[in-house]
């Protein structure tokens, strides 16, 4: 059977790689790059159709296409351009639901996976030390981006319970780190002084880039089994649910203090009370926005026991090594 | 005590001693640097044991040995390896008494182990206590911060009585309060782990609450504001514990695994709970006798 994987976000570096490793995997025959603007690296054999997953272009991208696995880029930040800020968020929720509905009515899609944020969990004072997957909060976080992140995977999940022969995959990243990654985070991270939470000092986690692109990569090269068998183990060694997305957390070993971090990269810590923040880093770097201020004080840490024993993944690049690959570059 | 090595160490001991200062003051210099440059671990709930003891314990230790003055008794009964769950009751306003718990089994237990301490999310609100008591090895006492402790074979310290231990009046002292609802009791029993109930005399009257102040409480998110007989009154130095002479005891562990096929009996939970709190409070009154009268004379 010959099998086309869709991705989502191509134009962005991680996605531009993604789509270059899935089209050499053995067993894909087509690869097909969707994404708002033209990629700015080469994409080899990937086939890329310039769109807006908003507009129903999508649908019949899908179903002329005959896609077999949907890879959906959903948090990855575009570095700049078109995306950003508020519209960044429409593209994102809207483009989701847009790409589902085409989904859920082309009988070819058999896998979806979902790239998705440890964000889900929000980050408050009353959480436990570490989130397993079963965590997933019933009630949309308060934080704008966190929300975002909940409101995209409860989209995938009722995808996932009204196509239920579809293998529905959630892989919940923790932040992104590398020469390469441009998160609100990284950017943050990169300033010379770094303005943090006075009297709060949060736990982080970090996933190499290069170890993102490897666990998406991983997961959606191999073929979703038959319909007959998607009550089996997955290959992955994780039992389905039926109608349930299969999720897993995934950042690199070890945890970090924001304050142990910005050491490591050798930049100051500016502590300031918590209202007086967004001014502060207004002050210190004019680019890019402030990362939630709860992510900031209370922090989050994921649990990958799942990541480990299930998918049988191991990130190449721990926590601290993820961190000490982005050290020496600055932003002023 | 210095440790006389290499050629220095035959000399008189005068001779010694700048070998002695050249060493420390190296182990200091690559301490500050490990600290300035992040080079060093924590775990994923952020413990990082190089802070507790370099600067968090040494910080407490004079209040714990010169100021209160705590004796032990019973450390035998506290497990070397593997899970325990200490079990206490609260008192003092603000939970000194885990502190001493904690720097009391490191410093005199033979495996000079870390206890874990269960917190309420107040700590992890507040600013500065939130990374502090992370650091210490504190978390949050939930189900789940328990249970993973617990399965890592930690020794994990829990003060049942909550807000309502240590925010009580004077006159309720050595009063144990209600023991929650059991949470650590089924913990204990989902894991098996032997429950070691602790008593501890000296806290109630670091700060004898005389009085609270609900709605400036409640206007500040806090659980009660304490009015002592010298706070607010004197203002900052109304802060400072008055020196009562402290006692911990470790009474004989409470076994759990014979229990094992009965975790999801809510009587069994409850009885032991009930058991545990018996046992603390009949620890306590021995105790009490024991040392007498808590400014007298030690």
């Amino acid at each position: 059977m010959s099998r086309t994987i869709l991705v989502t976000g191509v134009s962005r570096p991680p996605g531009t790689e993604l789509a270059r490793r899935l089209q050499a995997a053995p067993g894909v025959d087509r690869v097909i790059g969707v994404d708002l603007t033209s990629p700015s690296d080469d994409l080899g054999d990937v086939e890329f159709v310039r769109a807006d997953i908003r507009s129903p272009v999508i649908a019949k991208v899908v179903e002329a296409t005959e896609i077999e696995t949907v890879l959906h880029l959903g948090t990855l930040q575009p570095p700049s351009g078109p995306g950003r800020g508020a519209s960044g968020r429409e593209i994102a929720l809207i483009g989701t639901m847009q790409l589902l509905a085409a989904c859920q009515r082309a009988p070819s899609v058999r896998q979806f996976v979902l790239q998705s944020s440890t964000a889900v969990y929000g980050a408050t004072s009353h959480d436990p030390a570490l989130f397993t997957e079963d965590m997933t909060p019933t009630t949309a976080p308060s934080g704008g981006r966190s929300r975002d992140v909940f409101e995209m995977e409860a989209y995938v999940r009722g995808f996932a319970q009204r196509r239920a022969d579809v293998h529905t995959t959630i892989l919940r990243l923790a932040h992104l780190a590398g020469p390469t990654a441009d998160t609100a985070l990284t950017r943050h991270l990169k300033l010379a002084a770094v303005p943090t939470v006075l009297g709060f000092d949060p736990r982080l986690q970090f996933l190499h880039v290069d170890d993102a692109v490897d666990v998406l990569t991983r997961t959606s090269e191999t073929a979703a089994p038959d319909r007959s068998t998607v009550s089996q183990p997955a290959p992955n060694g994780h039992r389905r649910e039926r109608g349930r997305p299969v999720v897993y957390n995934i950042a690199g070993e070890g945890t970090i203090f924001l304050s142990q971090a910005i050491r490591r990269l050798g930049h100051a810590q500016v502590p300031v009370p918590s209202p007086l923040l967004p001014w502060v880093r207004a002050l210190v770097g004019k680019r890019g926005e402030l990362p939630p201020i709860s992510e900031l004080t209370y922090g989050r840490v994921a649990d990958t026991t799942r990541m480990r024993t299930e998918l049988r993944f191991k990130p190449h690049y721990s926590t601290a090594a993820a961190l000490a690959t982005m050290a020496g570059g600055r932003d002023a | 005590m210095p440790e006389p090595n290499g050629s220095g160490a035959k000399t008189a001991a005068g001779f010694a001693l700048p070998e002695e200062w050249d060493r420390r003051l190296a182990g200091a210099m690559r301490f500050v640097r490990r600290r300035l440059t992040g080079e060093y671990e924590v775990d994923e709930f952020g413990f990082d044991p190089e802070l507790t003891e370099a600067v968090l314990m040494p910080l407490l230790r004079p209040l714990y040995e010169k100021y209160f003055r705590v004796e032990l008794s019973g450390l035998r009964h506290l497990p070397d390896v593997g899970a325990g769950l200490v079990v206490a009751n609260h008192a003092g306003t603000i939970p000194v008494d885990a502190l001493m718990t904690q720097l009391a089994i490191h410093d005199h237990h033979p495996a000079h182990r870390h206890l874990r301490l269960l917190a309420a999310d107040l700590v992890f609100r507040l600013p500065v206590t939130a990374h502090l008591a992370r650091k210490a090895g504190h978390t949050l006492a939930c189900n789940e911060d328990v249970d993973r402790l617990l399965a890592s074979g930690e020794l994990v310290g829990v003060w049942p009585e909550g807000f309502k231990g240590i925010g009580k009046r004077f006159t309720q002292r050595y009063q144990l309060q209600r023991f929650g609802r059991g949470g650590f009791v089924a913990a204990a029993l989902r894991h098996g782990v032997p429950i070691v109930p602790t008593a501890i005399v000296g806290a109630e009257e670091i700060y004898p609450i005389i009085g609270d102040v609900p709605p400036v409480a409640k206007l500040l998110g806090l659980p009660y504001l304490p009015v002592t007989p010298t706070f607010p009154w004197l203002g900052p130095l109304g802060m400072i514990p008055l020196p009562s002479k402290w006692m911990i005891d470790f009474g004989p562990p409470i076994p759990t695994s014979e229990y094992a096929d009965q975790v999801d009996d809510p009587m069994v939970v409850f009885e032991l709970t009930n058991r545990v709190r018996e046992t603390i409070q009949h620890m306590l009154y021995r105790l009490l006798v024991k040392r007498g009268g808590a400014f007298g004379a030690s």
